[in-house]
Protein backbone atom coordinates (compact mmCIF):
# COMPACT_ATOMS: atom_id res chain seq x y z
CA UNK A 1 0.00 0.00 0.00
CA UNK A 2 2.92 2.43 1.02
CA UNK A 3 4.33 1.71 -2.39
CA UNK A 4 1.61 1.66 -4.33
CA UNK A 5 1.53 5.78 -2.96
CA UNK A 6 4.83 6.39 -3.14
CA UNK A 7 4.28 5.29 -6.85
CA UNK A 8 1.21 7.42 -7.48
CA UNK A 9 2.27 10.12 -6.31
CA UNK A 10 5.99 10.18 -7.63
CA UNK A 11 7.48 10.67 -4.58
CA UNK A 12 10.81 8.84 -5.18
CA UNK A 13 10.87 11.86 -8.41
CA UNK A 14 9.87 14.58 -5.88
CA UNK A 15 12.53 13.49 -3.32
CA UNK A 16 15.44 14.22 -6.33
CA UNK A 17 14.04 17.75 -7.66
CA UNK A 18 13.75 18.58 -4.00
CA UNK A 19 17.39 18.69 -4.16
CA UNK A 20 17.60 20.96 -6.87
CA UNK A 21 14.96 23.36 -5.25
CA UNK A 22 17.16 23.47 -1.83
CA UNK A 23 19.64 25.09 -4.80
CA UNK A 24 17.88 27.94 -6.12
CA UNK A 25 19.79 30.55 -3.80
CA UNK A 26 23.11 29.38 -3.90
CA UNK A 27 25.75 30.86 -1.60
CA UNK A 28 28.50 30.62 -3.76
CA UNK A 29 27.97 31.20 -7.51
CA UNK A 30 30.57 28.85 -9.44
CA UNK A 31 30.69 30.33 -12.73
CA UNK A 32 33.50 32.77 -13.59
CA UNK A 33 33.04 35.56 -16.07
CA UNK A 34 36.19 35.05 -17.62
CA UNK A 35 37.59 37.73 -19.51
CA UNK A 36 36.54 40.32 -17.35
CA UNK A 37 36.85 38.67 -13.88
CA UNK A 38 40.13 35.98 -14.04
CA UNK A 39 40.77 33.27 -12.01
CA UNK A 40 43.43 33.51 -9.37
CA UNK A 41 45.48 30.89 -9.76
CA UNK A 42 47.87 29.22 -7.48
CA UNK A 43 51.45 30.20 -6.30
CA UNK A 44 52.55 27.41 -7.72
CA UNK A 45 51.09 26.94 -10.63
CA UNK A 46 52.83 25.90 -13.62
CA UNK A 47 51.80 28.24 -16.57
CA UNK A 48 54.08 30.76 -19.50
CA UNK A 49 58.04 30.11 -18.79
CA UNK A 50 60.00 33.04 -17.96
CA UNK A 51 63.71 33.62 -17.90
CA UNK A 52 64.74 35.34 -14.25
CA UNK A 53 67.10 38.30 -14.53
CA UNK A 54 69.16 39.67 -11.40
CA UNK A 55 66.57 42.97 -10.43
CA UNK A 56 69.99 44.71 -9.12
CA UNK A 57 71.83 44.53 -11.92
CA UNK A 58 69.69 43.43 -14.84
CA UNK A 59 71.89 40.35 -16.07
CA UNK A 60 70.08 37.45 -16.57
CA UNK A 61 70.40 34.31 -13.89
CA UNK A 62 71.27 31.89 -16.25
CA UNK A 63 74.44 30.45 -16.23
CA UNK A 64 73.83 28.93 -19.89
CA UNK A 65 74.54 25.39 -18.45
CA UNK A 66 71.73 24.06 -20.53
CA UNK A 67 70.52 21.39 -17.75
CA UNK A 68 67.00 22.44 -18.76
CA UNK A 69 67.36 21.76 -22.22
CA UNK A 70 68.44 18.38 -21.25
CA UNK A 71 65.51 17.46 -18.65
CA UNK A 72 62.57 18.75 -21.15
CA UNK A 73 61.34 15.46 -22.13
CA UNK A 74 60.10 17.32 -25.93
CA UNK A 75 63.67 19.12 -26.34
CA UNK A 76 62.02 22.25 -26.82
CA UNK A 77 64.18 24.63 -24.94
CA UNK A 78 67.88 25.62 -27.13
CA UNK A 79 70.38 27.12 -25.46
CA UNK A 80 73.55 28.65 -26.65
CA UNK A 81 76.70 30.40 -24.99
CA UNK A 82 79.54 32.20 -25.42
CA UNK A 83 82.99 31.70 -23.70
CA UNK A 84 83.88 35.22 -22.71
CA UNK A 85 87.94 35.55 -22.84
CA UNK A 86 87.96 38.07 -19.78
CA UNK A 87 86.23 36.05 -17.44
CA UNK A 88 86.85 32.43 -19.12
CA UNK A 89 82.78 32.31 -18.17
CA UNK A 90 80.14 31.09 -20.53
CA UNK A 91 77.67 33.56 -21.09
CA UNK A 92 73.99 33.46 -22.43
CA UNK A 93 73.38 34.80 -25.82
CA UNK A 94 70.15 32.92 -27.23
CA UNK A 95 67.68 31.10 -25.21
CA UNK A 96 64.64 30.02 -27.44
CA UNK A 97 61.56 28.05 -25.44
CA UNK A 98 59.10 26.38 -28.04
CA UNK A 99 55.23 26.71 -26.54
CA UNK A 100 53.38 25.25 -28.57
CA UNK A 101 54.95 22.15 -27.67
CA UNK A 102 55.20 22.27 -23.59
CA UNK A 103 53.63 20.44 -21.66
CA UNK A 104 54.43 22.33 -18.48
CA UNK A 105 55.25 19.26 -16.93
CA UNK A 106 57.99 21.42 -14.99
CA UNK A 107 60.99 19.33 -15.33
CA UNK A 108 62.69 22.66 -16.79
CA UNK A 109 62.21 24.40 -13.74
CA UNK A 110 63.08 21.47 -11.40
CA UNK A 111 66.65 21.07 -13.24
CA UNK A 112 67.42 24.87 -13.17
CA UNK A 113 70.40 25.15 -10.38
CA UNK A 114 70.40 29.02 -9.95
CA UNK A 115 66.43 30.09 -10.38
CA UNK A 116 66.23 31.27 -13.39
CA UNK A 117 63.79 29.63 -15.64
CA UNK A 118 60.63 29.68 -13.54
CA UNK A 119 56.88 28.81 -14.95
CA UNK A 120 54.81 31.49 -14.13
CA UNK A 121 51.02 32.17 -13.25
CA UNK A 122 50.50 33.73 -16.49
CA UNK A 123 48.13 31.13 -18.25
CA UNK A 124 47.29 32.71 -21.44
CA UNK A 125 49.63 31.40 -24.28
CA UNK A 126 47.32 31.66 -27.85
CA UNK A 127 49.74 33.44 -30.57
CA UNK A 128 48.58 33.81 -34.29
CA UNK A 129 51.24 31.79 -35.46
CA UNK A 130 53.47 28.72 -35.18
CA UNK A 131 56.55 30.59 -35.22
CA UNK A 132 54.63 33.01 -32.52
CA UNK A 133 54.61 30.43 -30.04
CA UNK A 134 58.16 30.24 -30.20
CA UNK A 135 59.47 32.81 -27.46
CA UNK A 136 62.96 34.02 -27.76
CA UNK A 137 65.21 35.41 -25.20
CA UNK A 138 63.88 38.71 -24.99
CA UNK A 139 60.32 37.50 -24.23
CA UNK A 140 61.33 35.05 -21.68
CA UNK A 141 63.30 37.70 -19.66
CA UNK A 142 60.11 40.01 -20.08
CA UNK A 143 58.18 37.66 -18.64
CA UNK A 144 54.47 37.43 -18.55
CA UNK A 145 52.07 40.07 -20.54
CA UNK A 146 48.44 39.61 -19.80
CA UNK A 147 45.92 40.85 -22.24
CA UNK A 148 44.06 43.60 -21.44
CA UNK A 149 40.40 43.74 -22.61
CA UNK A 150 38.12 46.88 -22.86
CA UNK A 151 35.47 45.58 -19.95
CA UNK B 1 30.49 -9.56 -37.96
CA UNK B 2 28.07 -10.42 -40.11
CA UNK B 3 30.31 -10.57 -43.75
CA UNK B 4 28.47 -10.49 -47.44
CA UNK B 5 25.37 -8.76 -48.63
CA UNK B 6 23.05 -7.22 -45.65
CA UNK B 7 20.50 -6.42 -48.77
CA UNK B 8 18.45 -9.70 -47.74
CA UNK B 9 18.95 -9.24 -44.43
CA UNK B 10 16.98 -8.59 -41.61
CA UNK B 11 19.59 -7.66 -39.68
CA UNK B 12 20.37 -4.31 -39.50
CA UNK B 13 24.28 -2.58 -39.21
CA UNK B 14 24.42 0.44 -37.19
CA UNK B 15 27.40 2.67 -36.43
CA UNK B 16 28.03 4.02 -32.88
CA UNK B 17 30.28 6.61 -32.69
CA UNK B 18 33.03 8.09 -32.49
CA UNK B 19 31.69 11.33 -32.78
CA UNK B 20 28.84 9.94 -30.85
CA UNK B 21 28.76 12.13 -27.04
CA UNK B 22 27.96 8.96 -25.44
CA UNK B 23 30.64 7.04 -25.86
CA UNK B 24 32.92 8.74 -23.74
CA UNK B 25 35.52 10.31 -26.32
CA UNK B 26 36.14 8.92 -29.32
CA UNK B 27 35.38 4.86 -29.19
CA UNK B 28 33.24 3.49 -32.36
CA UNK B 29 30.57 0.97 -31.78
CA UNK B 30 29.98 -1.07 -34.58
CA UNK B 31 25.91 -2.56 -33.23
CA UNK B 32 24.41 -4.98 -35.56
CA UNK B 33 20.94 -5.18 -34.72
CA UNK B 34 17.75 -7.18 -35.08
CA UNK B 35 14.94 -4.89 -34.93
CA UNK B 36 15.80 -3.20 -31.39
CA UNK B 37 17.75 -5.83 -30.27
CA UNK B 38 21.52 -5.84 -30.27
CA UNK B 39 23.06 -9.09 -31.46
CA UNK B 40 26.55 -8.38 -31.52
CA UNK B 41 28.86 -5.64 -31.21
CA UNK B 42 32.36 -4.97 -32.22
CA UNK B 43 34.60 -1.91 -30.88
CA UNK B 44 37.32 0.13 -33.00
CA UNK B 45 39.98 1.58 -31.17
CA UNK B 46 42.69 3.86 -32.10
CA UNK B 47 41.08 7.21 -32.71
CA UNK B 48 43.58 8.55 -29.68
CA UNK B 49 46.25 5.87 -30.52
CA UNK B 50 49.10 8.26 -29.80
CA UNK B 51 52.05 5.89 -28.78
CA UNK B 52 52.52 6.94 -25.46
CA UNK B 53 54.39 3.05 -25.12
CA UNK B 54 56.85 4.07 -27.73
CA UNK B 55 57.50 7.47 -26.61
CA UNK B 56 58.77 5.58 -23.19
CA UNK B 57 61.51 3.51 -25.08
CA UNK B 58 63.20 7.36 -26.39
CA UNK B 59 62.49 8.75 -23.27
CA UNK B 60 64.72 8.64 -19.81
CA UNK B 61 62.74 7.10 -17.00
CA UNK B 62 62.16 10.58 -15.33
CA UNK B 63 61.11 12.28 -18.54
CA UNK B 64 58.57 9.79 -19.25
CA UNK B 65 57.04 10.58 -15.89
CA UNK B 66 54.20 13.17 -17.35
CA UNK B 67 53.36 11.78 -20.40
CA UNK B 68 51.63 8.77 -18.28
CA UNK B 69 49.33 10.97 -16.73
CA UNK B 70 47.81 11.77 -20.48
CA UNK B 71 46.72 8.17 -20.85
CA UNK B 72 43.95 8.56 -18.31
CA UNK B 73 43.30 11.98 -17.64
CA UNK B 74 40.63 11.89 -15.55
CA UNK B 75 42.84 9.57 -12.87
CA UNK B 76 46.26 11.21 -13.97
CA UNK B 77 47.54 11.13 -10.49
CA UNK B 78 46.83 7.22 -10.13
CA UNK B 79 48.46 6.63 -13.56
CA UNK B 80 52.04 8.56 -11.98
CA UNK B 81 52.19 6.37 -8.56
CA UNK B 82 51.64 3.28 -10.55
CA UNK B 83 54.70 4.50 -12.94
CA UNK B 84 56.75 6.00 -10.26
CA UNK B 85 56.31 2.62 -8.25
CA UNK B 86 57.42 0.45 -10.81
CA UNK B 87 60.35 2.62 -11.60
CA UNK B 88 61.17 2.93 -7.84
CA UNK B 89 60.96 -1.34 -7.47
CA UNK B 90 63.23 -1.79 -10.50
CA UNK B 91 65.69 0.57 -8.84
CA UNK B 92 64.90 -0.60 -5.39
CA UNK B 93 64.15 2.62 -3.98
CA UNK B 94 62.71 2.73 -0.42
CA UNK B 95 60.15 5.74 -0.45
CA UNK B 96 60.04 7.66 3.24
CA UNK B 97 56.99 7.46 4.83
CA UNK B 98 55.64 11.25 4.92
CA UNK B 99 56.01 10.91 0.58
CA UNK B 100 54.14 8.00 1.13
CA UNK B 101 51.10 9.05 3.13
CA UNK B 102 50.81 12.26 0.82
CA UNK B 103 50.80 10.19 -2.15
CA UNK B 104 47.70 7.94 -0.45
CA UNK B 105 46.14 11.46 0.33
CA UNK B 106 46.50 12.65 -3.78
CA UNK B 107 45.70 9.39 -5.37
CA UNK B 108 42.84 8.89 -3.21
CA UNK B 109 40.89 12.29 -3.70
CA UNK B 110 41.69 11.19 -7.54
CA UNK B 111 39.84 8.34 -7.06
CA UNK B 112 36.69 10.40 -6.27
CA UNK B 113 37.49 13.04 -8.52
CA UNK B 114 37.64 9.58 -11.09
CA UNK B 115 34.20 8.41 -9.36
CA UNK B 116 32.31 12.45 -10.19
CA UNK B 117 33.46 12.54 -13.48
CA UNK B 118 31.69 8.65 -14.26
CA UNK B 119 29.12 10.02 -11.98
CA UNK B 120 28.17 12.92 -13.90
CA UNK B 121 28.97 11.77 -17.35
CA UNK B 122 26.82 8.39 -16.92
CA UNK B 123 23.73 10.34 -14.99
CA UNK B 124 24.07 12.63 -18.10
CA UNK B 125 23.97 9.75 -20.55
CA UNK B 126 20.68 8.37 -18.54
CA UNK B 127 19.06 11.62 -19.20
CA UNK B 128 19.93 12.94 -15.47
CA UNK B 129 21.48 16.27 -16.66
CA UNK B 130 21.56 17.63 -12.23
CA UNK B 131 24.24 15.21 -10.87
CA UNK B 132 26.63 16.50 -13.93
CA UNK B 133 26.65 20.06 -12.43
CA UNK B 134 27.15 19.10 -8.88
CA UNK B 135 29.91 16.03 -9.27
CA UNK B 136 31.49 18.94 -11.07
CA UNK B 137 31.59 21.54 -8.52
CA UNK B 138 32.83 19.22 -6.09
CA UNK B 139 35.66 18.15 -8.59
CA UNK B 140 36.64 21.55 -8.87
CA UNK B 141 37.66 21.51 -5.33
CA UNK B 142 39.63 18.74 -5.59
CA UNK B 143 41.46 20.55 -8.39
CA UNK B 144 41.94 23.20 -6.62
CA UNK B 145 43.71 21.35 -3.83
CA UNK B 146 46.11 19.80 -6.72
CA UNK B 147 47.34 23.03 -8.33
CA UNK B 148 47.94 24.52 -5.28
CA UNK B 149 50.01 21.80 -4.66
CA UNK B 150 51.78 20.89 -7.98
CA UNK B 151 50.56 23.56 -10.15
CA UNK B 152 48.65 21.85 -12.83
CA UNK B 153 44.92 20.67 -12.02
CA UNK B 154 44.38 17.73 -14.61
CA UNK B 155 47.80 16.51 -15.61
CA UNK B 156 49.42 17.16 -12.40
CA UNK B 157 52.86 15.52 -12.65
CA UNK B 158 52.68 15.40 -8.76
CA UNK B 159 55.17 12.47 -7.90
CA UNK B 160 58.82 11.92 -9.23
CA UNK B 161 60.71 8.93 -8.89
CA UNK B 162 61.35 8.49 -5.46
CA UNK B 163 59.27 10.62 -3.93
CA UNK B 164 57.96 14.09 -4.13
CA UNK B 165 59.10 17.27 -5.85
CA UNK B 166 56.87 19.47 -3.91
CA UNK B 167 56.89 20.01 -0.18
CA UNK B 168 52.98 20.03 0.88
CA UNK B 169 51.66 23.61 1.32
CA UNK B 170 50.82 26.14 4.11
CA UNK B 171 47.36 24.36 5.27
CA UNK B 172 47.20 21.56 2.75
CA UNK B 173 46.20 19.51 5.71
CA UNK B 174 42.99 21.87 6.67
CA UNK B 175 41.88 22.07 3.13
CA UNK B 176 41.64 18.09 2.57
CA UNK B 177 40.05 17.68 5.97
CA UNK B 178 37.29 20.45 5.08
CA UNK B 179 36.96 18.77 1.38
CA UNK B 180 36.08 15.60 3.27
CA UNK B 181 33.49 17.21 5.69
CA UNK B 182 31.99 19.20 2.99
CA UNK B 183 31.81 16.03 0.41
CA UNK B 184 29.99 13.42 2.66
CA UNK B 185 26.64 15.18 2.58
CA UNK B 186 27.97 15.83 -0.86
CA UNK B 187 27.38 11.85 -1.71
CA UNK B 188 24.36 11.86 0.52
CA UNK B 189 23.01 14.64 -1.77
CA UNK B 190 23.75 12.45 -5.22
CA UNK B 191 21.99 9.12 -3.66
CA UNK B 192 18.98 11.29 -2.61
CA UNK B 193 19.11 12.35 -6.53
CA UNK B 194 19.82 8.75 -7.83
CA UNK B 195 19.50 5.95 -5.68
CA UNK B 196 15.45 5.80 -5.16
CA UNK B 197 14.45 7.54 -8.65
CA UNK B 198 12.41 5.08 -10.33
CA UNK B 199 13.89 6.28 -14.13
CA UNK B 200 17.64 5.45 -12.73
CA UNK B 201 16.41 2.14 -11.35
CA UNK B 202 14.40 1.23 -14.60
CA UNK B 203 17.56 2.40 -16.65
CA UNK B 204 19.84 0.55 -15.33
CA UNK B 205 18.79 -2.30 -12.72
CA UNK B 206 19.38 -5.56 -14.79
CA UNK B 207 21.38 -3.94 -17.48
CA UNK B 208 24.95 -4.95 -18.74
CA UNK B 209 25.00 -7.85 -16.00
CA UNK B 210 28.86 -9.46 -16.10
CA UNK B 211 28.70 -12.30 -13.17
CA UNK B 212 31.42 -13.28 -11.60
CA UNK B 213 33.33 -16.17 -13.42
CA UNK B 214 32.62 -13.71 -16.74
CA UNK B 215 34.56 -11.25 -14.87
CA UNK B 216 37.23 -12.86 -14.40
CA UNK B 217 37.29 -14.67 -17.60
CA UNK B 218 37.39 -11.45 -19.00
CA UNK B 219 40.51 -10.39 -16.44
CA UNK B 220 38.41 -7.04 -15.75
CA UNK B 221 38.74 -5.61 -12.98
CA UNK B 222 37.39 -2.31 -10.27
CA UNK B 223 34.19 -1.67 -9.10
CA UNK B 224 32.93 -3.83 -12.33
CA UNK B 225 34.67 -6.72 -10.72
CA UNK B 226 33.83 -5.72 -6.93
CA UNK B 227 29.97 -5.26 -8.05
CA UNK B 228 29.69 -9.15 -9.17
CA UNK B 229 30.35 -10.33 -5.79
CA UNK B 230 33.88 -10.49 -5.65
CA UNK B 231 35.96 -8.83 -3.01
CA UNK B 232 39.19 -8.02 -4.86
CA UNK B 233 41.25 -5.01 -4.69
CA UNK B 234 44.66 -4.89 -4.86
CA UNK B 235 44.86 -2.50 -2.07
CA UNK B 236 44.10 -5.19 0.15
CA UNK B 237 45.49 -7.77 -1.65
CA UNK B 238 48.86 -6.63 -2.44
CA UNK B 239 49.27 -3.31 -0.72
CA UNK B 240 51.52 -0.81 -1.37
CA UNK B 241 52.62 2.34 -0.75
CA UNK B 242 51.62 2.16 2.85
CA UNK B 243 48.14 1.27 2.29
CA UNK B 244 48.04 -1.86 4.24
CA UNK B 245 48.23 1.24 7.33
CA UNK B 246 44.42 2.37 6.96
CA UNK B 247 41.45 0.61 7.58
CA UNK B 248 38.88 1.28 5.06
CA UNK B 249 36.14 -1.80 3.60
CA UNK B 250 35.95 -3.18 0.34
CA UNK B 251 32.35 -2.31 -1.19
CA UNK B 252 30.63 -5.30 -3.17
CA UNK B 253 27.50 -5.57 -5.70
CA UNK B 254 25.62 -8.83 -5.87
CA UNK B 255 23.99 -8.73 -8.78
CA UNK B 256 26.54 -7.44 -11.33
CA UNK B 257 24.38 -4.86 -13.15
CA UNK B 258 24.84 -1.00 -13.66
CA UNK B 259 22.97 -0.16 -10.52
CA UNK B 260 25.13 -2.28 -8.53
CA UNK B 261 28.08 -0.86 -9.97
CA UNK B 262 26.61 2.59 -9.18
CA UNK B 263 26.58 1.27 -5.66
CA UNK B 264 29.59 0.19 -5.37
CA UNK B 265 31.53 3.47 -6.69
CA UNK B 266 29.07 5.72 -4.60
CA UNK B 267 30.41 3.67 -1.62
CA UNK B 268 34.52 3.58 -2.38
CA UNK B 269 34.03 7.63 -2.57
CA UNK B 270 32.86 7.08 0.96
CA UNK B 271 35.55 4.35 2.04
CA UNK B 272 38.26 6.88 0.07
CA UNK B 273 37.23 9.82 2.52
CA UNK B 274 37.56 7.51 5.40
CA UNK B 275 41.51 6.70 3.85
CA UNK B 276 42.59 10.09 3.28
CA UNK B 277 41.33 11.33 6.49
CA UNK B 278 43.49 8.77 8.59
CA UNK B 279 46.30 9.64 6.39
CA UNK B 280 45.80 13.57 7.16
CA UNK B 281 45.90 12.26 10.80
CA UNK B 282 48.74 10.18 11.03
CA UNK B 283 50.68 12.64 8.39
CA UNK B 284 54.42 11.34 9.29
CA UNK B 285 57.45 14.48 9.44
CA UNK B 286 60.45 13.80 7.38
CA UNK B 287 62.10 14.02 3.83
CA UNK B 288 60.11 13.62 1.24
CA UNK B 289 62.60 12.33 -1.46
CA UNK B 290 64.57 9.17 -1.34
CA UNK B 291 67.66 8.27 -2.23
CA UNK B 292 67.79 8.46 -6.15
CA UNK B 293 70.64 9.36 -8.11
CA UNK B 294 70.63 12.02 -10.53
CA UNK B 295 70.91 9.93 -13.52
CA UNK B 296 68.70 6.63 -13.18
CA UNK B 297 70.22 4.27 -14.30
CA UNK B 298 68.35 1.10 -13.09
CA UNK B 299 70.13 -2.56 -13.42
CA UNK B 300 68.87 -4.74 -15.51
CA UNK B 301 66.33 -6.90 -15.47
CA UNK B 302 62.62 -6.20 -15.50
CA UNK B 303 59.30 -5.39 -13.41
CA UNK B 304 55.47 -5.05 -13.06
CA UNK B 305 53.59 -3.28 -10.47
CA UNK B 306 50.43 -2.54 -10.91
CA UNK B 307 48.17 -0.64 -8.77
CA UNK B 308 44.44 -0.10 -7.89
CA UNK B 309 43.27 2.63 -10.19
CA UNK B 310 39.73 4.28 -10.02
CA UNK B 311 39.01 1.77 -13.31
CA UNK B 312 40.84 -1.02 -11.96
CA UNK B 313 43.70 -2.84 -11.98
CA UNK B 314 46.63 -0.59 -13.39
CA UNK B 315 50.44 -1.86 -14.29
CA UNK B 316 53.04 -1.02 -15.62
CA UNK B 317 55.22 -3.47 -16.57
CA UNK B 318 58.95 -1.91 -17.44
CA UNK B 319 62.13 -3.80 -18.89
CA UNK B 320 65.48 -2.15 -18.54
CA UNK B 321 68.74 -2.62 -20.97
CA UNK B 322 70.86 -0.89 -17.75
CA UNK B 323 70.98 2.42 -20.10
CA UNK B 324 68.84 5.56 -18.75
CA UNK B 325 66.29 4.99 -21.03
CA UNK B 326 63.70 1.80 -20.94
CA UNK B 327 63.76 -0.97 -23.32
CA UNK B 328 60.08 -1.58 -23.43
CA UNK B 329 57.39 0.01 -21.26
CA UNK B 330 53.92 -1.93 -21.16
CA UNK B 331 51.24 -0.68 -19.76
CA UNK B 332 48.17 -2.86 -18.60
CA UNK B 333 45.03 -0.57 -18.66
CA UNK B 334 41.91 -0.99 -16.81
CA UNK B 335 39.54 0.46 -19.26
CA UNK B 336 40.86 -1.39 -22.27
CA UNK B 337 40.74 -4.86 -20.77
CA UNK B 338 37.43 -3.90 -19.39
CA UNK B 339 35.74 -3.05 -22.35
CA UNK B 340 36.42 -6.29 -23.92
CA UNK B 341 33.61 -6.94 -21.97
CA UNK B 342 31.15 -4.72 -23.91
CA UNK B 343 30.20 -7.84 -26.34
CA UNK B 344 29.37 -9.91 -23.76
CA UNK B 345 27.05 -7.52 -21.77
CA UNK B 346 25.73 -5.75 -24.72
CA UNK B 347 24.00 -8.91 -26.31
CA UNK B 348 20.60 -9.20 -25.94
CA UNK B 349 20.29 -5.56 -24.75
CA UNK B 350 18.21 -2.75 -26.25
CA UNK B 351 20.30 -0.20 -28.46
CA UNK B 352 19.48 2.54 -25.31
CA UNK B 353 21.13 0.16 -23.05
CA UNK B 354 24.38 0.31 -25.18
CA UNK B 355 24.76 3.85 -23.50
CA UNK B 356 24.18 2.86 -20.10
CA UNK B 357 26.70 -0.01 -20.63
CA UNK B 358 29.42 1.95 -22.25
CA UNK B 359 28.75 4.80 -19.32
CA UNK B 360 28.88 2.01 -16.70
CA UNK B 361 32.17 0.61 -17.77
CA UNK B 362 33.77 3.82 -17.30
CA UNK B 363 36.11 4.35 -20.13
CA UNK B 364 38.51 6.89 -20.62
CA UNK B 365 39.51 6.47 -24.38
CA UNK B 366 43.23 8.30 -23.70
CA UNK B 367 43.53 4.87 -21.33
CA UNK B 368 42.40 2.42 -24.11
CA UNK B 369 44.15 3.69 -27.36
CA UNK B 370 47.29 4.96 -25.48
Amino acid sequence: MRKFLRTVLLIDLIEGLWVTFRYQRPKHIYTEQYPAERPKVAERFRGAPRLNINPETGETLCIACNLCALACPENLIVVSSERNEKTRRKELTTFTYDTSRCMFCGLCEDACPTDALELTQDFELAAYSREGAIWDRQMLEEGPRPTKYPY
Amino acid sequence: MPDGTYLDATELVLNMGPQHPSTHGVLRVILKLDGERVIGTECVIGYLHRGVEKIGENRTYAQFAPYVDRMDYVASVSNGLGYCLAVEKLLSVEVPPRAQAVRVILTELNRIASHLIWLGTHALDVGAITPLFYTMREREEILKIYEKYCGARLTTHAFRIGGLQYELYEGFEDEVRAFCDMFLPKVDEYEELLTGNRIWIARLKNVGVLNAEDCKAYGVTGPMLRAAGVKWDLRKAQPYSGYEQYDFEIPTGVNGDSYDRYLVRIEEMRQSVRIIRQAVDRMPEGPIMGKVPKVIKPPLGEVYVSIEAPKGELGYYIVSDGSTQPYRVRVRPPSFVNLQALDKMCRGALVADVVVIIGTIDIVLGEVDR
